[in-house]
């Protein structure tokens, strides 16, 4: 019996994978087809998909953008189930900006543009804070530049050229320069941060026009309180400097800074057309409350989940207090009450504008869901985090700002981004009360004798908008949960 | 001691919530804005056009006061109001009168403290009903399914209506008159009821507007009018007048074109003369100046040019003057005397 044993020695050379388990087939097979009753659902499944999108595309595609009414769109079309796209194409600037004046649309937009250019520095790492510089000239410039006279095109012209200027420094010295740059002692450009600051007191100005005084009056009475803080703390303890400085604030707003505002505006004034509330509408009006509410509620619900997390007694029952009582009532009674209730209890001819009544009782809205938000965050940190902070020797404010919060945030991002988007959806709410929101417009479009009985335009319109704006809202806290995720899982 | 003062801070309160009702002329001459409540958007009632300017019947009074006070029609403020909050926005003090068709019942004249300072137009309740059903009356509808507009007056009317005539129906409960349409082209109902005018203008836009009928029964008085806070006679005065000076215009043929001519001077009709401020003080008795009703109707033009372009005949809404007629036509549209 000869050794008929066999040993390979070299490896079989690598051969490709059957055609049926790669590309398109393979993923079809592994996701579509892998067995009998997976394939039925596939093949139902696609074939409701076809059916839909059929529908609607015969619908949708339809050549009525220049119809201009419910009856020319019907001729255009020549009958049947279609879309009548005219309303949109007559109605979309009135959706966007509502009554606001024509020859200020520039207002709003700019506006618009400095918001992304002021949160910006907030919410992204990836840019520099010099290409943020850039974005504020480009944006400032194009303005200068579309409102024209001679004053207007050099202003425009020198920013874009100082915006190039910028950018063309920032593109030509890469990191490692630029760093050796400043360790040699050449000047760092101001914290873009600075426009963040700037930004919420310029919008009320752009939006509602009037004197530019009156907001740097407002700006002036935070500064005042902070430098107050600085001197007194320092003379009278922390507590007492901190009280005393927003008594000095509180007295400046209540008695000096319109005063001082209309006394600087009457020698140097710089006044934009006024705009009332009540030409505030569609998405711009939408926008506003949102980014008014969202803006303003995280930070009032950190402190209120910090207050219900307190040991100080009233301080607790206050935040407990206004959060349960916040969460226990319909927004749209809140709406109610901010349109209807306070009219009757304020004395007659008060002119306390809606928009503003509307915007505090979103923001009441949104802060009570905030700090519940945040306090979930607050429960998730294990003890050891904050025995760990005391261990240190950090202060309370300390330990907060530096080992807490940044973690509780961290783990409440979810849940704060769906509260935000939530909030931005509820104020079509404010339709009820007779402002005219996106949602409110569309009924008062259909009003009109030529758009009667449109609806699906209208709302599939509006819905297209608002999931612009939802949308990127869910996509970046994804983003800023990957860019913040320091565990390891 | 300290109920006295608490008196007197009441006293002082009312006072003070007393001259502020009752100066609404002077508030609103010292503002230069008229403030006034309009619906949010009813066809042919009120409306903004794409270009932001409010049009509608109800928008055409609101022109004609602001014309009449201040002298432009365009110096209005239009605060848009829905069904809920009308009430409030003219109690407290937000609009200074509200054109708004709604119905002039006893609750809200007595109870509400509004005064309803007359009647723009006279609607009623009738039934769409589908032309393939074959009836010709509504008095046929017996176990007809109906749909109706919940939280609405025009709900308690149908349920009269079908007591009164000893037969059923089935109510299909909606919100909005979009969401009805709907409801009844996909066939969900045999018949939609709401005020004639609003019928007439959702049966213009269907695809084919013979397809329904508006049965002839109208099983309700809805008579639609401006209304003001109780309180302030002289300012109700002003917009009563204003609204008779329309009607009165078209009775005695001043239109928006000629009244320019007209009111040149003093023609050989007394009660003209007298509308038009040629002869007599009509419009210093009212605090206004003599032009008063010229710039009103100027501006809006009369009764029947206001009916005609906004929701008449020639209008896609399409309503005829039925009662709206003037009294002469034999409709229920009659004005005082100016005199």
């Amino acid at each position: 019996m000869s050794d008929m044993s066999y040993v390979r020695s070299e490896m079989l050379p690598e051969r490709a994978p059957p055609a049926s388990s790669v590309g398109v087939i393979g993923w079809m097979r592994a996701n579509l087809f892998s067995s009998v009753l997976n394939s039925i659902l596939s093949i139902v499944s696609l074939v409701l998909v076809v059916w839909l999108l059929s529908a609607f595309l015969s619908w949708a595609l339809s050549p009525t953008w220049s119809g201009t009414s419910v009856n020319n769109c019907r001729e255009l079309s020549g009958g049947g189930h279609v879309a009548c796209w005219g309303v949109i194409r007559e109605r979309w600037v009135q959706l966007l900006f509502g009554f606001y004046p024509p020859e200020e649309y520039w207002r709003p937009m700019l506006a618009f543009a400095l918001l992304f250019v002021a949160v910006t520095p907030v919410l992204f790492s990836m840019i520099s804070r010099r290409m943020n510089w850039v974005m504020l000239c480009v944006v400032l410039g194009v303005t200068a530049l579309y409102l024209g006279g001679l004053a207007g095109s050099i202003a425009g012209l020198a920013l874009l050229a100082l915006g190039a200027a910028i950018a063309y420094k920032a593109l030509s010295t890469d990191k490692d320069a630029r760093a050796a740059e400043i360790a040699e002692g050449a000047k760092r450009l101001p914290n873009p941060l600075i426009f963040t600051a700037i930004f919420p007191f310029l919008t009320p100005w752009l939006l509602w026009g009037g004197s530019l005084w009156l907001p740097i009056a407002a700006a002036l009475g935070f500064v005042l309180a902070f430098y107050a803080y600085r001197y007194l703390a320092a003379v009278l303890g922390s507590l007492s400097g901190l009280i005393l400085s927003v008594i000095v604030a509180l007295v400046w707003w209540l008695f000096m800074a319109v005063p001082f505002g209309n006394a600087i505006g009457g020698i140097i004034p710089l006044d934009l057309v006024q705009v009332a509330s009540r030409d505030f509408g569609g998405f711009m009006l939408s926008l506003t409350i949102g980014v008014v509410a969202i803006g303003c509620s995280l930070p009032i619900g950190i402190v209120l989940a910090l207050g219900r997390q307190s040991d100080l007694f009233i301080v607790k029952t206050l935040c407990v207090g206004f959060i349960e009582f916040i969460r226990g009532v319909p927004l749209i009674t809140l709406l109610f009450v901010a349109s209807t209730l306070l009219n009757i209890f304020l004395p007659p001819g008060t002119n306390f504008d809606i928009i503003l009544r509307v915007l505090i009782m979103v923001t009441l809205f949104a802060s009570a869901y905030m700090a519940e938000v945040i306090r979930g965050g607050l429960a998730a940190l294990p003890r050891g985090q904050y025995e760990a902070a005391d261990a240190l020797g950090l202060d309370y404010w300390k330990a907060q700002r530096l080992i807490i919060m940044p973690q509780a945030l961290k783990i409440s991002i979810p849940g704060i981004v769906s509260t935000f988007i939530g909030v931005f959806k509820d104020t079509t709410l404010v339709s009820i009360i007779g402002l005219l929101d996106p949602l409110g417009l569309s009924n008062s479009i259909r009003a009109d004798a030529n758009w009667i009985g449109l609806i699906w335009e209208l709302y599939g319109f509006i819905a297209l908008l608002f999931f612009v704006f939802c949308f990127s809202m869910s996509r970046y806290s994804m983003y800023l949960e990957r860019r913040l995720r320091t565990d390891h899982r | 001691m300290k109920k006295t003062v608490f008196l007197g801070a009441l006293t002082v309160a009312g006072l003070a919530a007393g001259a502020s009702a009752a100066a609404t002329l002077d508030d609103v001459k010292a503002r230069g804005k008229l403030n006034c409540g309009v619906a949010t958007g009813v066809p042919g009632f009120a409306a903004p056009d794409a270009n932001g300017r409010w049009e509608g019947f109800d928008v055409a009074v609101c022109r004609a006061v602001a014309a009449a006070v201040l002298g432009d029609s365009d110096a209005v403020e239009f605060v848009p109001t829905t069904g809920k909050t009308r009430f409030t926005a003219l109690a407290s003090g937000e609009v200074d009168m509200l054109a708004r068709n709604t119905t002039w019942t006893l609750s809200r004249d007595v109870d509400l403290k509004f005064t309803f300072v007359g009647v723009n137009y006279y609607d009623g309740q009738g039934f769409l009903v589908n032309k393939d059903l074959g009836v010709s009356s509504a008095k046929e509808l017996d176990g007809a399914t109906v749909c109706i507009q919940t939280g609405t007056t025009t709900e308690l009317n149908l349920a009269d209506f079908f007591r009164t005539n000893n037969m059923s129906y089935e109510p299909v409960p909606i919100e909005t008159q979009a969401e009805a349409l709907q409801q009844f082209n996909a066939g969900a109902c045999d018949s939609y009821t709401t005020d004639a005018s609003g019928l007439a203008a959702a049966r213009s836009t269907f695809e084919d507007p013979s397809s329904a009928i508006i049965m002839p029964e109208i099983i309700s008085k809805e008579p639609l009018g401006p209304l003001v806070r109780h309180g302030d006679n002289e300012w109700g005065d002003v917009v009563r007048w204003t609204l008779n000076a329309l009607v009165t215009a078209e009775e005695f043929g001043v239109t928006s074109t000629n009244v320019a001519e007209l009111s040149a001077a003093a023609g050989d009709n007394p009660e003209i003369n007298r509308l038009l401020g040629t002869e007599g003080s009509l419009g210093e008795m009212l605090g206004l100046d003599a032009d008063w009703a010229r710039r009103a109707i100027a501006s809006v033009g009369n009764y029947g040019e206001v009916f005609a372009t906004n929701i008449g005949e020639d209008t896609p809404i399409g309503l005829a003057r039925g009662l709206n007629a003037q009294w002469r036509d034999g409709g229920l549209i009659y004005s005082p005397p100016f005199r």
